[in-house]
Order: C-alpha cells, then sequence, then structure tokens
C-alpha cells in the first residue's frame, strides 16, 4: 500500500512488520519544550500543566519520504522542523508495563515532525501540523541495533550548517515509559509509529533551503523545503 | 443503496439491507444467504481513511458545554483503533464520572479532494453513514483539548450500520438525528443547524489537507449528551441512515 500525497515510492511494507501509515505525535516531551511554556501552564487557557500524555495525530497526507519536497505555504515564512525519534510499534500495545514495554518495539526511525508555527496548544493544531507532506519519515532500524534509544542525539542541519538538536535524555518520558503512558489509554498496533517529541527549541526553515536530521545509527532524513508551484 | 460488511461463518462479506419473512430487518450477504441482523458481526462499512472530527458544531451543543461559536471550525483527528462497528460494545472505565455519545453524521469522501470550493464540495462525497463518537470528560485536559485520552479511545468511534450513497441523500443538511438510551429520547437535533455545514467542511479542510477516498468528516453532534453506564444500550439514529447501536459495559468485561 502507498501513503503520501507526493511520494510515489513509499511502501510502507516490509518484513517483519508493515508500517500501517498510523503516526502519533507527542507534544512537549523534550525538556527544553516543556521549559518554554511552563510559565503559563497554569493561567488560562491551560488551568494546569498536562498529565498524561499529549498526542496528536499526523495522517496518512502527511507522510513522506527522505527527499521529498515539502511545500511552505505562501502566507507563511519558516515552518517549524520537529526533529524526533519515532518508536515503530512490534506487537499490539496495550497497558504495557515497565517491565515489557521495551519488548513491543520493533525498530526506530527519524521523523520530521513539520509544524507551521502556532501562537498556543489549546486547540488541536491539525491546520498547522496536517498539511499535506508534513510528516516526512526515514528508514526503520531494528531495535536490535538501538539498544538504548533515550541516549541518543538528534542533530538538525539547515543547509548544511548545525541549526539544532538535543539529547534525548532530555525526554520527559522516556521511550519506555511514554508506551506505558499512552497504552494506559489507547492501543498500538504492529506498525504504528509514535514520536518520542521533537527536540526544543524547534530550528525553523524557509523555502530554498534543505533540513538533514542525522542521528547515529539511523539513516539521515532529507527535506528540501521549497515554495508552492504557481 | 445501502451497504455493509459483515462477518459471518468463517469470512467477511458486503451486505445489504433484507426484509426478513416475520417483518423484522435482517441482511442479505453477497452470495445470497440471508440472516437475521443479531447473527453477523458487523464492521465498519467502508475502508477508513483519515478520521476527522468536528468539535462544538451545533450552536445548541456549544451553548450546552457554555462555548462562544468559533470563527474557525474546530478539528481534531482519530486514530483507526478507536473504530467500531454496528452491535458492537465500547468499554466505560470505572473510575470516570461523565462519560457520553455524540451522535453525528458522517460524510464520505470518494474522490480525491483539494482546494475543493464549497459549491463543487459535495461531488467528492461517496456517501454517509452515522457517527457515535464517544466522550470521557473526566479525562479533559487544555492541552490540543479535546485530547485523545477523551476523544481516542479503543473502540470508542462507532461507524454505521450503512454506507448511504451520496445519491440517497439528496440534502445532508436536512437530517434529522435522534438517540435513546435504553429507549428513552435523550438527544434530537437536525444538521439544519450546523454552524460549519457540509459543504463549508470539505471547503476549509482540503484548502490544507488533501482528502482521500475514504476520509471520514464526523460532523459534530447537538445539545442532549448524557451520562452512560455499563449495560446502557445507546441507539443513534438519522433520517435516511439507519439506526447505530452500542452496548456500553464495565472494566470486567474487558478483562480489567
Amino acid at each position: 500500500m502507498a501513503f503520501g500525497h507526493n511520494c510515489s515510492g513509499l511502501q510502507l511494507g516490509f518484513a517483519p512488520y508493515r508500517l500501517t501509515g498510523t503516526v502519533y505525535g507527542t507534544l512537549l516531551n523534550h525538556s527544553a519544550a516543556w521549559d518554554a511554556v511552563e510559565g503559563a501552564m497554569h493561567a488560562a487557557p491551560y488551568k494546569g500543566p498536562p498529565k498524561a500524555p499529549v498526542l496528536y495525530v499526523k495522517p496518512r497526507n502527511t507522510l513522506a519520504l527522505s527527499g521529498d519536497a515539502v511545500t511552505v505555504p505562501d502566507d507563511v515564512p519558516e515552518l517549524e522542523v520537529g526533529a524526533s525519534l519515532g518508536i515503530i510499534i512490534g506487537e499490539p500495545a496495550c497497558r504495557l508495563t515497565h517491565a515489557d514495554a521495551m519488548s513491543h518495539v520493533a525498530g526506530y526511525l527519524l521523523v520530521n515532525d513539520i509544524s507551521q508555527p502556532h501562537p498556543d496548544y489549546y486547540r488541536p493544531a491539525i491546520r498547522y501540523k496536517a498539511r499535506d507532506g508534513f510528516c516526512p519519515i526515514g528508514s526503520a532500524s531494528s531495535s536490535d541495533a538501538i539498544p538504548n534509544p533515550d541516549q541518543l542525539q538528534l542533530r538538525v542541519l539547515i543547509d548544511g550548517q548545525p541549526a539544532g538538536g538535543g539529547s534525548l535524555q532530555q525526554m520527559r518520558r522516556s521511550v519506555c515509559r511514554l508506551l506505558v503512558d499512552v497504552t494506559e489509554f489507547m492501543t498500538l498496533s504492529r506498525g504504528d509509529i509514535l514520536t518520542l517529541g521533537a527536540v526544543a527549541p524547534a530550528p525553523r526553515a524557509r523555502a530554498g533551503q534543505t533540513v538533514r536530521i542525522t542521528c547515529e545509527g539511523l539513516t539521515d532524513l532529507l527535506t528540501p523545503f521549497v515554495r508552492a508551484a504557481p | 443503496m445501502m451497504r455493509s460488511r459483515v462477518a459471518f461463518a468463517g469470512a467477511v462479506h458486503d451486505a445489504t439491507p433484507h426484509v426478513l419473512p416475520d417483518g423484522t430487518h435482517g441482511v442479505r450477504l453477497a452470495d445470497g444467504r440471508v440472516r437475521a441482523e443479531h447473527e453477523v458481526v458487523w464492521l465498519p462499512p467502508f475502508d477508513v481513511g483519515t478520521i476527522i472530527a468536528l468539535g462544538l458544531n451545533y450552536a445548541d451543543h456549544a451553548r450546552e458545554l457554555a462555548f462562544d461559536a468559533q470563527q474557525e471550525p474546530l478539528v481534531f483527528l482519530k486514530g483507526p483503533g478507536t473504530v467500531l462497528g454496528h452491535r458492537g460494545v465500547t468499554r466505560r472505565p470505572a473510575d470516570v464520572s461523565f462519560m457520553h455519545y455524540e451522535c453525528e453524521l458522517a460524510v464520505i469522501i470518494g474522490r480525491t479532494a483539494r482546494r475543493v470550493s464549497r459549491k463543487d464540495a459535495l461531488a467528492h462525497v461517496a456517501g454517509y453513514c452515522i457517527a457515535n463518537d464517544y466522550a470521557i470528560r473526566d479525562y479533559l485536559e487544555n492541552w490540543y483539548r479535546p485530547n485523545l485520552r477523551v476523544k481516542n479511545r479503543d473502540g470508542a468511534t462507532v461507524l454505521g450500520p450503512w454506507f448511504v450513497d451520496a445519491a440517497d441523500i439528496p440534502d445532508p443538511a436536512a437530517l434529522e438525528l435522534r438517540t435513546t438510551v435504553n429507549g428513552t429520547l435523550t438527544q434530537r437535533g437536525n444538521t439544519r443547524d450546523l454552524i460549519f455545514n457540509v459543504p463549508r467542511l470539505i471547503e476549509y479542510l482540503s484548502g490544507f489537507m488533501t482528502l482521500r477516498a475514504g476520509d471520514v468528516i464526523l460532523t459534530g453532534t447537538p445539545e442532549g449528551v448524557v451520562n452512560v453506564m455499563p449495560g446502557d444500550e445507546v441507539v443513534c439514529a438519522i433520517d435516511g441512515l439507519g439506526r447505530l447501536v452500542n452496548t456500553i459495559a464495565d472494566d470486567a468485561t474487558f478483562g480489567r
């Protein structure tokens, strides 16, 4: 089955699992992302910090491959680059425990969870996060090859220059903890992707620039940003 | 035309409505077998793509929840693990105080829609079905609200029973919705009262995301949502689309 709007080559099926095309994003997991909002958490409209993981869906029209261009909307100067680790579910995951969560992971890949900058996190940001092509994903590496996913370092390069990144040690919920807390209220299927959360501060890129996300042990994810064709 | 998909005797079948000799409603499988409604397992009546849902899209329901009507549709997305067929069972966790149904007109996209104007929008609709989009308000948090813990629960998006061709619903803006709980009418509304009607929703959504065949828009619910308890039978009905039955079950039913 092929997914994505502009990427005829995106085939998600290969052994030992098949990507379903379902991608859940995680908000505010990186400490720097949380810290940037913390001062506003107790005031309206939030009236308190989030308790459960704050998730969102990256629907199938957002899926793209490394090398696929992403269109920057005409009325937006820059887009946010949400460099994230994508956790590929390998077994049906419902009510996981800290003891068994990691055995439900098939592998990992890089995700460029792109957003149009938006002013707050009160309402679901579909118009800002679910545009066509806004979820490029890289190639998968087996979990056997990534024994310590929480130790990884992500780097973001824009036109070859270091532009951001961060350590996954700075995540408020580790891979294991996130899986436990998410599967408390929803079941993930084999082949679903759950992002660990974008490293912050999220760099921004504009049309004409090319974003590269790198991480040792994972295939680079390359995303050229372009203007809409006239 | 109305059709659905059911599991029966080891296979999945396309099915159409059929009135049984005793006058009750049953199904006719594609191979000609006829069965009573309860003899088959009802599946979602189409291959479900992206699930797009609307909040606060009826003025009366927005008032009921003390919200002002918004300038832009309140849209959220749901994953495939939430989908459940007709006559299914939905879990109510033991520790919650307010879980409610939401009877909604579901609009199923049939043709790719990208930057479609409202006047052309209905040409991209394949058909309609009933949705019951449950919510558990105890879990509401003001972060991407309504958050997934409220709205993205396993088996809490009931779709069906029939996929009804768009040609059979000439005016999707004049359909009455009714919900009964254990036979008592609790919710009544009409799609004429949608704040953002079907053409406007397709115009809005397709303005930033490409809609494809199988994507479904749950257009929101009118006022009249009430708490439901294990054992309750919730029936959502919409003119021309049939009646969608769901039963609430407790944790023990789910082995918890």
